[in-house]
């Protein structure tokens, strides 16, 4: 009764929020409602007892993808009045949309072919269960060229993302320190040979 | 006493509100960008929710490698936001017009 009644309050502030970011005027307040929905997930996830994610959630997602976003709105100047223009003309289409997609995912769950009752509820874990301890012993042993690959990806998109943005100003005064180490004598000490000249006299100095 | 069918109805309405997301804010890249998150969260409810009423765990792996994916693919999306905004100084998705023939 207690977790059904956390599941409905979070469900709806889940809700709530998920209409609130696609409606609101401003980008900033769309990316703190996101991080809203994610940190009402990320209890859902707790009450059906996915521990791990449900904390991964709120590290990886609040805690990084959504700072990105905040940071990108808030750095960019962006003229939000332009970008509401022709919100409320195709604003039908989308609600059409959103029924028909509700619809069709009804079709599939009521189909009653999803190989598990969908009115019972989970058969409940033993009390020594360690969601985290299970998942660590799958990730790191069936799918281990899994975890290697999302790692690569990763590592990818940190110098996509880092070439992408690197901005390379011309005029700019850098120094080479590379070259400066290996600079060797001739490049910067050159001896000048010259004829040696006679000092000029005080007295002559004072005719001319 | 949470069952299954609380959590698809959930994860289906979370995932139209993000398709409306998106045919309402399509001008605007950092909206669409963040409907797409949505969309992901709501795909991870259905990997959760089987995995938990299936008693197999390998859904909640591919939540994670979905959750990698995801986070890749917005540092990618904002990093070419950025430089759009850079030569641009806009992000309207109806004036990027300059590969039109």
């Amino acid at each position: 009764m207690l977790v059904e009644g956390l599941f409905y309050f979070f469900a709806t502030v889940l809700v709530a929020s998920a209409i609130g970011l696609i409606v609101v005027r401003n980008p900033v307040y769309s990316a703190l409602l996101l991080v809203l929905c994610f940190f009402t997930s990320a209890s859902i996830w707790l009450l059906i007892e996915a521990e791990f994610l449900a904390v991964v959630l709120v590290l990886v997602y609040v805690g990084a993808v959504m700072v990105l976003f905040l940071f990108v709105v808030m750095m960019l100047d962006i003229n939000v009045e332009e970008m509401r223009r022709g919100f409320a003309r195709y604003a039908w289409l989308g609600w059409i949309t959103a029924f028909v997609v509700i619809v069709q995912i009804v079709g599939v769950v009521a189909a009653r072919r999803l190989g598990v009752d969908v009115t019972q509820g989970a058969a409940p874990l033993p009390a020594d269960y360690s969601n985290t301890a299970e998942l660590g012993r799958v990730l790191y042993t069936e799918y281990v060229y899994a975890f290697e690959l999302a790692a690569i990806l990763l590592l990818v998109a940190i110098i996509g993302a880092i070439s992408l943005t690197m901005r390379k100003r011309p005029g700019l005064k850098l120094q080479n320190v590379a070259r400066q180490v290996a600079t060797t004598r001739d490049e910067r000490v050159r001896v000048v040979k010259m004829a040696a000249e006679r000092p000029v006299r005080p007295r002559e100095e004072r005719q001319l | 006493m949470i069952t299954l069918a609380h959590l698809l109805t959930l994860s289906g309405i979370l995932f139209s509100i993000a398709v409306a997301g998106v045919f309402l804010n399509r001008k605007n890249i950092i909206l669409l960008l963040m409907c797409i998150e949505l969309m992901l969260l709501a795909v991870n409810f259905n990997f959760v929710a089987f995995s938990r009423f299936l008693n197999d765990i390998d859904g909640q792996i591919f939540v994670f490698f979905v959750l990698t994916v995801a986070a890749a693919e917005s540092a990618i999306g904002l990093a070419i936001l950025v430089v759009l905004f850079r030569n641009r100084r806009d992000i309207n998705v109806e004036a990027l017009n300059t590969l039109k023939g």
